[in-house]
This record gives structure tokens, sequence and C-alpha cells, in this order.
């Protein structure tokens, strides 16, 4: 994806800060889902594919309105579909744009190893920059949200880019621009978070949805995508949205903390030999044979002929 | 079940030495056959490369270092679980060939209360009992028994991430950096011993055979069984020999019976 608007703030697989972090201040920005106004047409999905120029593959077909069970590698924008029973035995049809959620703390460049495959933009959206990436598929297991897809032809791992692209230049989001019902909406992060709030007090004071609220996670310090959810407390009915993502222990405090202390200590095996050499010398076979011996090879050279030969 | 294993190793000894030749000089004795030395270093090829791989991509200090010695970060990746299987394929075959002589024993025990003594070279004679191998070597044999079981479970879910699940994965992660951490340190070990710290070893895994002063010095109990002959007499005669041959040098020294 071309970089050259946009300043990173972190990078996957790194040693050291990223270049020239934080010498521009730029806003954070944000997609606001409103679900509640959201009519299903995947004009988003279509919008997605087109601006990406992803060719449409064969799918599943289930008997519902969604078009594939999940996202893919070459569809990364997918509205998901459930049809949630009310206590009165009426459904409630639910529809929820599922795609990267853009974490502020995200749990694929926590677990990535490659350097530079991954990386955070100042502005909060997280890329993969697939030249760098090696396939190793660690950013799958560290998503809370099911959003890198591997491709097993290329190798490589993709997600959704908040057309990093289209915002470099000054542009929305493809899926934002293609929305008609206005339920899509792209800016800064302080003004939609404002925006959905405003928007949920609406749902619970003259709605009838008491439960509304804004799915901004702050286990993983919030997401860059948040939504408009009719019952806030039950977010997982919306296609198997996490109450409470989050990122493995396995690749925060093991991976940052732990595992350099244990390689310093593993290496610290080399200069220990080392150094039990110059100290204590070498186990000579007794009687030892001269005043000198490397231990590579023969202790003493062979000498006559050979005693005997046998064919092991 | 181990007659099974017993058939199995001796037909492989056999087929691999028919086409092999161990030589062995005076004052030698056979250590290794050929088709223990050939396992050995086939071992190797792979773990050498499967651990350099693997640690390539276990940090970023190592990432940018490592991974060019291999064609770059892809293809260490796409290389790593290669060289890890043929390293588990010929492991499994030196674990049947050395599953007996690598058995624990109550000596083994007695080996570890003083592994002091034998790290600070207090002793130039390892205690009458060490036989075949000592315990420190089947310390490092079991280690690399149990990392190898966990390289492989956690290492196939974390080579098909999907199928598996990303809480899985992630555990796996975890052992999988233990094991190597534990095979990083065992390595390490592993050569200093093979080759600087006891001299004459080396040779036990290239040519086949140790002389009988190495036999005798750190493994009385194998040379008891190999020669027939009380190590400690061998070594007072040797001592012997070498004072007449520095007083007489011209003699040629007497052959060993």
């Amino acid at each position: 994806m071309p970089t050259g608007m946009l300043q990173i703030r972190q990078i996957s697989g790194h040693v050291g800060s990223a270049p020239g972090a934080g010498v521009q201040r730029e806003e954070e920005v944000c997609k606001y889902i409103d679900v509640t106004t959201c009519i299903g047409c995947k004009a988003c999905e279509v919008a997605c594919v087109e601006w990406n120029d992803m060719p449409f593959q064969q799918t599943t077909f289930d008997n519902t309105y969604q078009t594939m069970p999940a996202t893919a590698w070459n569809y990364w924008n997918l509205i998901k579909f459930n049809e949630q029973p009310r206590e009165d035995g009426t459904l409630q049809w639910l529809m929820r744009k599922d795609q990267c959620m853009h974490c502020e703390d995200p749990g694929c460049l926590r677990a990535c190893p490659a350097d530079g495959a991954i990386v955070q933009y100042t502005n909060g959206i997280v890329d993969f920059q697939q030249e760098n990436c090696i396939g190793c598929q660690y950013c799958v297991s560290g998503c809370p949200f099911d959003i890198p897809k591997f491709n097993g032809t290329t190798k490589k791992v993709y997600k959704c880019t908040l057309c990093s692209d289209r915002v470099g230049q000054g542009l929305e989001p493809a899926c934002i621009k293609s929305c008609p019902t206005g339920c899509l909406k792209f800016g800064t992060k302080a003004d939609m978070r404002a925006l959905a709030d405003s928007r949920a007090r609406q749902l619970r004071e003259h709605s009838g949805f008491p439960n509304a609220g804004v799915y901004d996670p702050p286990s993983i310090g919030g997401t860059h995508v948040i939504y408009v959810l009719h019952d806030v407390t039950h977010p997982e009915r919306y296609g198997g949205l996490p109450a409470n993502p989050t990122i493995p222990p396995a690749f925060t405090i093991w991976k940052r903390v732990a595992k350099p202390i244990a390689l310093a200590l593993a290496l610290l095996a080399a200069p220990v030999a080392f150094f039990h050499y110059v100290m204590e010398g070498p186990k000579e076979p007794q009687p030892p044979s001269g005043p000198f011996s490397t231990g590579f090879g023969e202790s003493a050279p062979p000498s006559g002929p050979a005693e005997r030969e046998v064919p092991r | 079940m181990s007659t099974a294993v017993d058939r199995f190793d001796e037909a492989a000894r056999a087929k691999v030495g028919a086409h092999a030749r161990t030589t062995i000089h005076r004052d030698e004795l056979l250590r290794h056959p050929a088709y223990t030395r050939v396992l050995h270093w086939c071992v190797a090829a792979c773990f050498v490369p499967a651990l350099l791989s693997g640690f390539a991509v276990y940090s970023p200090c190592l990432y940018r270092w490592v991974t060019p010695l291999f064609g770059g970060g892809p293809m260490t990746r796409l290389l790593h679980p290669w060289f890890s299987l043929g390293f588990v394929v010929f492991f499994t075959l030196q674990f049947l060939n050395w599953l007996q002589p690598m058995s624990w024993t109550p000596d083994d025990r007695r080996w570890m209360r003083r592994l002091k003594q034998y790290v600070s070279n207090d002793e130039p004679f390892e205690p009458e009992y060490v036989d075949f191998f000592n315990a420190g070597q089947k310390v490092y044999f079991w280690a690399i028994v149990v990392s190898a079981i966990l390289f492989l479970a956690s290492g196939i879910p974390m080579w098909f991430p999907v199928t598996f699940g990303r809480i899985l994965v992630s555990i796996g992660y975890v052992l999988h950096d233990l094991a190597g951490l534990v095979m990083l340190v065992g390595f390490i070990v592993h050569i200093y011993e093979g080759t600087a710290a006891e001299p004459g070893t080396f040779q036990s895994m290239t040519r086949g055979t140790v002389e009988k002063r190495w036999a005798w010095t750190h493994h009385p109990a194998w040379y008891r069984r190999a020669t027939g002959r009380d190590p400690r007499a061998d070594y007072a005669d040797a001592v012997a020999r070498q004072a007449r041959s520095a007083a007489a040098p011209d003699q040629h020294p007497p052959r060993p019976s």
C-alpha cells in the first residue's frame, strides 16, 4: 500500500521505535458503523472488491442472505446476518458489516515476527505489508476478530486496509463512499465516538432499545472501527462479535518480556562453556599423551598399521 | 515390542554396515558403528538448520541476522517445518537405536549427585560404574526426546493454525519456544563436551573409534564390558609403559595384549 502520506507509529517484529514516529501530529481516524440503520444491501461489499480489484470467487450458499460464511483473503468486507429470537417469539434481523477493526493495540502486530510485515500508522490504521510477510500466520492467532486470512498460493496474509491508499490521499474508504443509508461514516475518532454516543442515547431514550450502546472495546485499547448496537450487552449475537476481545498472553507478556530474557540466558551457555575451558581445561584421557591436544580429531595420531577392520 | 525394535535396529545396523568400514587402530575401541554415525550426522544436518531457522523467527533481534541464511523471511518460514520433520524422522531412528544404552539406571542417580565434581574436573577418572553413556549424556538424550514431542505437538497446530484455532496455537507458540530454548542450551553444551572439553570424543562420531585410554577414563564400566579387562589395572600398565619408554626412548613399545 502506498505510504507516502501516512506516518508509521508501530512496526511488527522491529527492533527499536518506528523511524520518524511522532514527527507529525495526525488525527486518529475512525469508521462509524450504525448497525441499526444498515439495510444489508451489500453495496460496501461490492465497493470493497471493486476498489481493491479482487476477483470474486465461488462461494458457499447456506440458505441465508450472507455472501459467504466468513471473510476471505480476497473478500475483506462481509455483512453478517443473524435472526435473533426476541422474548415475545418474534425475530430481530441483525446485520453487521464485518471487517478489520483496526485495534488501537493490534494483536496481529503483536504476534507478527517479521520485521515490517504489519504497521500501524499514526492515524490508527493497521496495515499489512505483504512484501515483508513470511506467511507464518501468527497474526491469525493474535487477532481476536478472526480477520487475517491466508492465501496458500502467495503464502501471504491479507485483510482490510481501511483503504489506507485512499485515506492517505484524503479520501474516505470505498465502503463509506458506497453506503446508501448513511449508516457508515468516516472521520476522526473523537468525532465518530461522539456521534456514536449520541446515536446510542437516541436509541435508548427514544427508540425502545434500553441496552443500546457503542462497541469500542477497551480491552484492546479501543478500535478504529466502532459499532452502534441495539444491544451492546450481547455483541456476540451480531455474527460473533467478542464481548471482551483479548490478545493471548503468548504474544504480550511472553513475547515482549519473557522471550528476550530467556534467549539471553540460553545464549549464556556459550560464554560459560568457553570460560569453563579457559578456567578448568579439557578432561584428558588418562594418562595424558602429551602437553597439548585440541580436542578436535585424534588426540594422538594413530601410528602403525591398522590392528583390525570391522565391517560395521 | 522391544524385540521388534531390536530386530529393526540389528537389520538397520547390518544394512548400513554392509556399505561402511570402521578402521580400529592399535589401542582403540569401536564406539559408534557406521549406522549410529550416519544417523547422528543426518539428525545434525536437519537439526542445525531447524534450530537456526526457528531462532530467526524467535526474536526481532535475530530476524535480520539469520533469515538471509535461508534466502529471506518467507523462505525461512517455508523451510523450517521441513527441516524439523527431517529431524523428527532421523531422531526417531536414533531413539530406537539408543533406547537400550540410554535407559536410566540407579547408577545414573548416583552420577547426577556428583555432577558438581564432574563439571569442575575434580576427578580425572569417571566413577567405576559409568557405562556406555554417562547420566549427563542420558539427560541430553531424554531432553531431546521430550523437546521433539513438544516441538511436534505444538508445531503441527502452528503449521495449520486455521484448523486448530487461535488458543491452541498461542499455547503451542509458548511450548515451541520453551522446547527451542532447552535445545539451544543442550546443543551448545553438547558441542562443547563433544569437542574441546573432552579430547578424543569427536572422533567417536567421525571415525567411530576411541582410544582405550579414553574409554577407561570416561566410561570404565563400558571398557570392562567391551574388553573384559580391568580399567584401573590397564591404566596402571599404560603409566608403567610410558615410564619405560621415557627411560629407553629407542625401544619399540610392546604391543598391548
